[in-house]
């Protein structure tokens, strides 16, 4: 039995090994495991079917911004078409199911895979753009692809949507909340778990590398090209995954959900949890998603009060008001949003009560 | 052929609409280099305090005019020292992301105190603009938005070559470190940017709505569609955002016209992918080279 790690008081690493681990002591492990029993064993058993659905949702979410921020905080090529890839995801997971019968197990990852060679595709402008020429290039793509899943009616059947068949894993009924928790949860752990070891291996160090100066990172031998279709690949990858998930726990999907705005809102997630941080993903989208119900919640109660639905005041634009001001507030103040606090947080506590 | 010919005058009606929206965003860029995503916002901010004064104050046209200049000329200032100022040399995506972040606060805003429904301006141009070529009718609004457009266009382009002001804007697009060496007092160029921006924005909001009616979606929606006519004509080009936006007008009456309606959105922003991949640089930008 090994000795147990706990904090050192300095950064005292003696090989390549614990420089690359996970955890830097058990405590952390620990808290994780502690994490996980919580997730799995208590939370779907103590709440209700409405904060199932939202956690459900946040779980979709953050698979989808996940790969977003392999794109943005690790490879730095902003894209502002994720959202239209979710959508790809939806669409391509609900024909693959309806068209080709396809089961669960098997039209979730197909569906990644089609994401992701649609990710590479609008991925190519990346060859020869960097910076906001890119951005504006996916902003096209977005467009585009919007369009194509309204237009081209014989495979989408454009504005009627698509209804799913139940989703089942060997047999089992999953359509339920509780089953479909099991299902993304699983899943999102997956997806960490593969996140955390790619940017441990040489893809993640050439994505940072290229993030970080892609001159320098094509002198020392990445070529960057491929890097860079392999980071948009990965990221429509997560993102089909999410977007086929959520057309089944949907059970039918329609073009509407799938714009500009759902873009803005995963680059959002990415800001506002922390760029270039794994647990930042899962941070952003919890508190996007929150934010969102909360929001909601909020105008549902003031508008049935009835003195103040009276005059007829056009609340639903207050939430978009305070969706802008969340984004400004947290760019100006904590950049590196919510990780940055979490650690302020974490490492208050490590020192405490000697905390300077 | 009289099709082709309406179509083709309400192609550059429409084109020198999205120059004019297009010209505040360049003139943005050109000096400070931000993607500015809530110009849309910035058109209808001036559409709309221009309603205001006209058909809420019952001001005289001129007069609201020119307060409504004004007002957008404070408020580009006050945009730029709260929100911009604090960016400066920040990476890419938070000043993206912060203008996006204003634009939804501004829409947000706007469709709290007017509503998302279509609001009109009081008639106030005289018939008599109205040109007739032929079988060719081309309505009042167009003749006055086009003739404020070559006005504002000739006013920009001698403030850019001749008056200090525009030169020392013109040395901070070009090299801003050199600029501040050499005395320029970059600050007060990009609060001075963001303002004539803002001023162009509302004039050209103004415009939108006489032609289009006034509505929060409509007009912020044109915001987006300069992209395209920016990237086309050149992200630093003035002129080019005018030339850029007629071509995209055209294109889109012609799409709208001869093929369908639902496609015209689109074609724009193919145009643009084509454009970025072939000349990223557009038709009048200075041309940047980067092997990487």
């Amino acid at each position: 039995m090994r000795r147990i790690q706990l904090h050192p008081c300095g950064n005292f690493k003696e090989h390549y090994e614990q420089e690359l681990s996970i955890f830097e002591t058990d405590f952390g492990r620990i808290w994780m495991w502690i994490g996980l029993m919580f997730l799995f064993f208590v939370l779907p058993f103590i709440s209700g079917p409405y904060f199932l659905y939202v956690v459900n949702i946040m779980g979709i979410t953050a698979i989808a911004a996940m790969g977003l921020n392999i794109l943005i905080g690790f490879t730095g090529q902003i894209s502002l078409g994720h959202g239209a890839f979710f959508g790809v995801g939806a669409y391509a997971g609900a024909i693959l199911a309806t068209r080709l019968g396809f089961p669960f197990l098997l039209a979730v990852p197909a569906a990644g895979l089609v994401t992701a060679l649609v990710g590479m595709v609008f991925g190519i402008p990346s060859g020869r753009l960097k910076g906001m020429y890119l951005t504006i290039a996916t902003l096209a793509g977005q467009f585009i692809i919007e369009y194509i899943l309204v237009h081209w009616e014989s495979l989408t059947q454009g504005t009627m949507g698509i209804t799913l068949p139940a989703a089942s894993i060997f047999g089992w009924d999953i359509s339920s909340d509780r089953g479909f928790f099991y299902v993304i949860y699983a899943c999102l752990i997956g997806i960490t778990l593969m996140t955390v070891n790619i940017m441990r291996t040489r893809f993640g160090r050439a994505f940072i590398a290229i993030r970080d100066n892609d001159r320098a990172a094509e002198g020392m031998g990445i070529p960057i090209f491929a890097y860079k279709l392999l980071s948009f690949a990965i990221s429509s990858f997560y993102a089909g995954i999410a977007g086929a998930i959520w057309a089944y726990y949907m059970m039918s999907i329609t073009t509407e959900p799938f714009t500009l705005f759902l873009s803005v809102e995963y680059i959002a997630m990415v800001i506002i949890g922390g760029m270039g941080s794994i647990p930042g993903a899962i941070f952003g989208a919890v508190f996007i998603t929150g934010l969102n119900e909360i929001l909601r919640f909020a105008t549902d109660t003031i508008m049935n009060m009835g003195v103040i639905a009276s005059f007829g005041l056009n609340l639903a634009a207050l939430r978009e008001f305070t969706f802008g001001l969340v984004i400004v507030l947290f760019i100006l103040f904590e950049p590196k949003g919510l990780a940055e606090v979490w650690r302020i947080v974490r490492s208050g506590f490590r020192l405490w009560p000697f905390s300077y | 052929m009289g099709f082709f010919l309406q179509l083709f005058v309400n192609g550059i009606s429409l084109g020198l609409l999205y120059g004019l929206s297009a010209m505040g965003f360049v003139i943005i860029f050109k000096s400070s280099g931000v993607l500015n995503f809530a110009h849309g916002e910035l058109l209808a901010i001036g559409a709309f305090v221009f309603l205001v004064l006209t058909t809420w104050a019952h001001l005289p046209i001129i007069v609201a005019f020119f307060l409504t200049l004004a007002g957008c000329f404070a408020m580009g200032f006050v945009v730029e020292r709260i929100f911009l100022r604090p960016l400066v040399g920040e990476p890419l995506i938070f000043v993206i992301m912060l203008t996006v972040g204003l634009s939804f606060m501004f829409k947000g805003l706007l469709l709290f105190i007017f509503g998302g429904n279509l609001q009109t301006y009081p008639g106030f141009l005289p018939e008599g603009l109205a040109l007739n070529l032929g079988s060719i009718y081309v309505p009042p609004v167009y003749v006055a938005s086009s003739l404020i457009g070559i006005c504002f266009f000739v006013l920009f382009g001698l403030f850019f070559k001749f008056s200090s002001q525009g030169i020392f804007m013109r040395s901070v697009a070009d090299n801003q470190r050199a600029a501040l060496s050499l005395g320029v007092h970059v600050k007060r160029v990009f609060a001075l940017s963001w303002a004539i921006a803002a001023l162009v924005a509302g004039m050209s909001g103004i415009v939108l709505g006489i032609i289009n009616g006034i509505n929060v979606h409509q007009i912020s929606s044109i915001g987006l569609k300069v992209f395209p006519v920016v990237i086309l004509g050149g992200l630093d080009s003035i002129g080019g955002a005018i030339i850029g936006g007629i071509i995209i007008g055209l294109l889109e009456t012609f799409t709208c016209g001869y093929i369908s309606a639902s496609l015209s959105d689109v074609v724009p922003y193919m145009i643009l992918v084509l454009i970025l991949m072939i000349r990223p640089y557009g038709l009048f930008g200075i041309e940047e080279i980067e092997r990487v």
